[in-house]
Formats: structure tokens, C-alpha cells, sequence
């Protein structure tokens, strides 16, 4: 029998309040029709309006989009092969330095990691003449390879916890080994592919330093806008903002609970 | 008959799984530090880029390497930076024990809950990061501002006659880091403590420990590993942290992160910069050493 223990219950309350009280206290005061975050005059959508009409921030969140979906499907293929060499190639030369490099970006601050990248692009352009322009492209290389890093260690932790005998009755029936990825190891391990997409794809649409760093001109995304209009003060306009992306992030969640292994595959990172 | 081979056991196949990513991580992840580094080791210049090479053909035509050890004197010398690099070291330590106290509990508390409710109880955990940074650091300034909903509840209350100042303070930078990193703490504890079998636990009941000291001889020692997890998922990240100090905090608020941001797009001082990214990697070589052994050691179970 465990004992129950009540204060046990009271801390993760707290913790939950800590977590969500600011979030409900966005949400609440984006149908505000008030400008003032102290005084409520009624409920209203205006700002969600003012948002819809706000041509540069919505550029700037579709550019983002194009950025993260992009920065997210390349994170996927190569942090897939760098989990799967992880996981299963065993020892290999220099494996100790490509395992450092998978696991060091989940905990580089994000100004080191912004940095030099930007002084890789500045370098490689006077070298070899590539990038010319810095912009969507520098800042997808960089999104990529941070973000390969997590669907590395989400897809390394998948592969390590299933049962390998599946993948050995199928070669002994006589399977090919490509045809034991497709047919096995794949549909096995897609919802921690599933899992990671997401996570590189919310990583990429969130991140304000790295992409400072490896933008030019021309290509502001949406942290940027966000970033600067911060600076300036609060509009409730970003409260509606913020509202619409909570409203998508939940829905996608519940959609994920139900499917199952998004928590648990993450609790591994 | 031989023994089936593991799947990726062929010299090609592991060839092909290996060349992308190895190569992808080894130019734009390892590379760009030894970029870093050289830069680090050149003067400022005007110009675009804004830095000298430290490689040059003197007059008389003889290739020189000019290093140029000036911005590391002075990042030595100058207490601006060496408070700068205190403040973020004290600032990060004390957040990630803060994350370790409120995390701790509800941890351990979501491990010891029925089974079934535990995904639901993690992902609520999860949600908020999934979630603007941004704007949930947004969320605090809505709060703690003058103007804010703090102050207008102290003032309502009568607790305080004229608002307070509560963002722009030392406090209001640990709340945020507290706030944004305590995801990255809940879920490596959690994953040790779930894993923890309550036979122990029963066990040491069963011998006449008391609950707390049931807690301090087995599952303490057993969930540090988590526990090291986790305090270097917040600690190694918030020592470089820029977004929250930047926003929440004051003047005084000097913490690395921010100051390599002033030299990098103020000063357009790329060699400072870079010597104060070299300084902070050397800082946080053996945390992150000793994150990825750790990380390596868990999955290898």
C-alpha cells in the first residue's frame, strides 16, 4: 500500500498554478477591451482584429512557419540517422565526439550557438562565396542543427527501449535489412518521429537569438517582430497573439495525448 | 549458420547512416567554434566584416599571423566582464536550485500518482514550453509591471500605498528563468523517480525507517542522477541566458549573455564578442562534459 501524502498533492497544485496562472492571465485580458492590463472594460475581440490587420507581424509568423516546417523536416532526417547511428551502430571511430556533438546543443546558450554560426556564414561566404545573402536560408541551417539534437536523443531513446528480437525474427525469416527498417523499426519508432518533428518545429517557430544572429535584411521572423514590439510596451495585441497560439499548441497536445508517447518519449530527453 | 546480424551491422549501411550527420554537425556545429576562437584572437576593425585578419602580408611581403590576445586582457582586466560572468554563474546556480526545489516535489509527486493520469499529468507539465517563450516572458512584464496586475492588487488590497517595483529587479530575472527552465527540470526527475522501484521504499519501511528517512537513504541518492540532469538542463542554458535578463531585469542585470549581445549588435565589436563566447564555453566545457556522460550513461541502460 502507498501512503498517501497530502502536501504531495499541494505542491504539484502549486506548481501547476505557477505554471498556468500567467498563461489563463494572458488569454483572459487578449478579449480586454481595455489597453490597460489592471482596469477590465468589457469583453471584446478588437485586438484579435487589430492582429489579423497587422500585415508585418503576420508576414513575419507566415515566414516563420516556412522557416520552422523546413528547419523541421531536415532536423528530422538527420537527427533519425544520428539517434539510429546512437542506438544501434555500437562502437565506431570517433563515436565519443559524435555524441558529443548531438548531446551539446540541447544545453549551448542559444548567444554561443548563434554567434558562431554567424561567423561561420560570414567566413564560408568569403571562402567559397556561399552565403551570399544572409536570411531564411542561413537561419533554416542553424534552426536545423540545433533542433537536430533533440529529435536525436527522442528518436535514440525510442529505439533503445524496443525490443530488438522483433528486428531479428524478421532477418531470420529471411527480410532484407531495408525491408526490416520499413516494415519494423519504422512504424515502430514513427511516433517518436512524429514527437520530434514537433519539438524542432515548435524550437524553430520560438527561437528569438539564434535566428538575431543569422538573419539579414529581409527576413524578420516572428520573434523578431515580437521582440521588438515588446521593447516598446505591451499591446494586447500580443495577448491575442499569444492566446491563438496557446488555443493551437493545446489542441495539438490533446490530439497527442491521445495518440499516446509524445510525454513519455519526452521525459527522456 | 552465423548469428543474424543487427540490423545496421553492413560497412555501407553504417557508412550511410553515419556521413549526414556526422558531416552536418561537424560544419555547422564544430567548425564554427574554431571560427569563434580565431576571431576571438583578432582586432576590431571598420569594415564587413568588422574584424582583421590575423593572418596578413606585412609590407615587405612576409605572411604574418598578428594574434591579437588584447580582448581577453581586457575581459581579465576590466571588472565590468568579470562581475558580468559572476552575476550569470550565481544567477544560474540559484535558479536551477529553485527549479530543484519546486520541481522536486512534483516529480516525485507525478511518479507516485496512478499510473494512468500520468501522461495527462506530464503533459501539463510539458504545455507551457511548448508554448511562445516569448511571450510568456511577456506574460511576467503584464504582471510585475507598475502598472501591472501585482501592484493593482497590492494597491487594491491597501497593502501598498504607491506600486512597488517588481520588474527590473534581480528578482524579477530569477522568477523568469525559474518559470521558463522548470519543464527542463520536472521531466529528467521524473523519469529516474518512475523508474525507482517502490519495493525499496516498502523495504526500508518494512526495517522500521520512517518515511523521511526512508526518502533521505533510498529514493534520494537513487533520483541524483536525475537530479544532475536537471540541473544541468538549467543551469548550463540560463548562464548564457539573454531573452530574460534583457526583459525582466534592470540596468544592473548585466549577465553574459546580454553583454556579448551589446558587443555584438551595438559595438559592433565581433572579436569582443567572440572572446566572451570563447570565456563562456571554457566556463561551461566541463558542465556540459559531464551533461553529455551523463545523458550517454542513461541510454546506454
Amino acid at each position: 500500500m502507498r501512503r498517501r501524502l497530502p502536501w504531495l498533492g499541494l505542491a504539484l497544485g502549486a506548481g501547476y498554478a505557477f505554471l498556468y496562472l500567467p498563461i489563463a492571465l494572458l488569454v483572459l485580458l487578449s478579449f480586454n477591451e481595455s489597453r490597460l492590463v489592471t482596469s477590465w472594460t468589457g469583453f471584446s475581440f478588437r485586438w484579435y482584429v487589430a492582429l489579423w490587420n497587422n500585415a508585418a507581424l503576420i508576414e513575419a509568423a507566415l515566414l516563420s512557419l516556412r522557416i520552422a516546417a523546413v528547419s523541421a523536416t531536415g532536423a528530422l532526417v538527420i537527427g533519425t540517422l544520428a539517434g539510429f547511428a546512437l542506438a544501434r551502430l555500437g562502437a565506431f571511430r570517433g563515436r565519443a565526439l559524435f555524441g558529443a556533438m548531438v548531446a551539446a546543443p540541447l544545453v549551448m546558450p542559444e548567444v554561443i550557438t548563434g554567434l558562431s554560426l554567424l561567423l561561420l556564414f560570414v567566413a564560408l561566404a568569403s571562402v567559397v562565396g556561399w552565403p551570399g545573402e544572409r536570411g531564411v536560408t542561413t537561419i533554416t541551417i542553424a534552426h536545423i542543427t540545433f533542433a537536430t539534437a533533440y529529435v536525436a536523443v527522442v528518436v535514440q531513446s525510442r529505439l533503445a527501449d524496443f525490443d530488438e528480437s522483433l528486428e531479428e525474427a524478421a532477418m531470420d525469416l529471411g527480410a532484407r535489412p531495408w525491408t526490416v527498417f520499413a516494415t519494423i523499426t519504422l512504424p515502430l519508432i514513427a511516433p517518436a518521429l512524429a514527437s520530434g518533428w514537433l519539438l524542432a518545429f515548435t524550437l524553430s517557430l520560438d527561437d528569438l537569438v539564434i535566428a538575431s544572429f543569422t538573419s539579414g535584411p529581409g527576413a524578420t521572423t516572428l520573434p523578431m517582430v515580437v521582440f521588438s514590439a515588446m521593447r516598446l510596451g505591451l499591446t494586447p495585441e500580443l495577448f491575442a497573439l499569444a492566446t491563438i497560439i496557446i488555443a493551437i499548441v493545446s489542441a495539438a497536445l490533446v490530439l497527442a495525448l491521445r495518440l499516446g508517447r509524445v510525454a513519455s518519449s519526452l521525459s527522456r530527453v | 549458420m552465423s548469428a543474424p546480424a543487427p540490423v545496421a551491422s553492413g560497412r555501407l549501411v553504417r557508412l550511410a547512416v553515419l556521413v549526414l550527420p556526422y558531416a552536418w554537425l561537424a560544419v555547422f556545429f564544430l567548425l564554427p567554434f574554431l571560427i569563434v576562437a580565431k576571431i576571438a584572437l583578432s582586432e576590431v576593425a571598420l569594415g564587413i566584416p568588422p574584424y582583421a585578419p590575423i593572418l596578413r602580408w606585412t609590407e615587405e611581403n612576409v605572411l604574418t599571423l598578428v594574434l591579437n590576445l588584447g580582448n581577453f586582457a581586457l575581459l581579465a582586466e576590466d571588472r565590468f566582464y568579470l562581475d558580468a560572468y559572476l552575476r550569470s554563474l550565481r544567477v544560474a546556480a540559484v535558479s536551477a536550485v529553485l527549479c530543484l526545489l519546486i520541481g522536486y516535489p512534483m516529480a516525485y509527486a507525478i511518479a507516485r500518482s496512478p499510473e494512468r493520469r500520468r501522461p495527462l499529468l506530464l503533459m501539463l507539465v510539458v504545455l507551457p514550453f511548448w508554448t511562445s517563450f516569448l511571450l510568456r516572458v511577456m506574460a511576467w512584464i503584464g504582471i510585475l509591471q507598475d502598472q501591472g496586475v501585482l501592484n493593482g492588487l497590492l494597491l487594491w488590497l491597501g497593502v501598498a500605498q504607491e506600486p512597488v517595483r517588481l520588474l527590473y529587479t534581480d528578482a524579477a530575472v530569477y522568477l523568469g528563468i525559474v518559470y521558463c527552465y522548470l519543464p527542463f527540470m520536472v521531466l529528467p526527475l521524473y523519469a529516474t523517480l518512475a523508474r525507482l522501484d517502490p519495493v525499496l521504499i516498502e523495504a526500508a519501511a518494512d526495517l522500521g525507517a520512517r518515511p523521511l528517512r526512508a526518502f533521505l537513504t533510498v529514493t534520494l541518492p537513487l533520483s541524483l542522477p536525475g537530479i544532475a540532469a536537471g540541473f544541468m538542463l538549467v543551469f548550463i542554458p540560463a548562464v548564457g541566458e539573454f531573452v530574460i535578463p534583457e526583459l525582466l531585469g534592470g540596468p544592473s542585470a548585466q549577465l553574459v549573455g546580454r553583454v556579448l549581445w551589446v558587443e555584438f549588435f551595438q559595438n559592433r565589436d565581433w572579436p569582443m564578442a567572440s572572446a566572451l563566447a570563447v570565456t563562456l564555453l571554457l566556463l561551461l566545457v566541463v558542465p556540459i562534459a559531464l551533461f553529455q556522460h551523463l545523458t550517454a550513461r542513461r541510454t546506454r541502460r
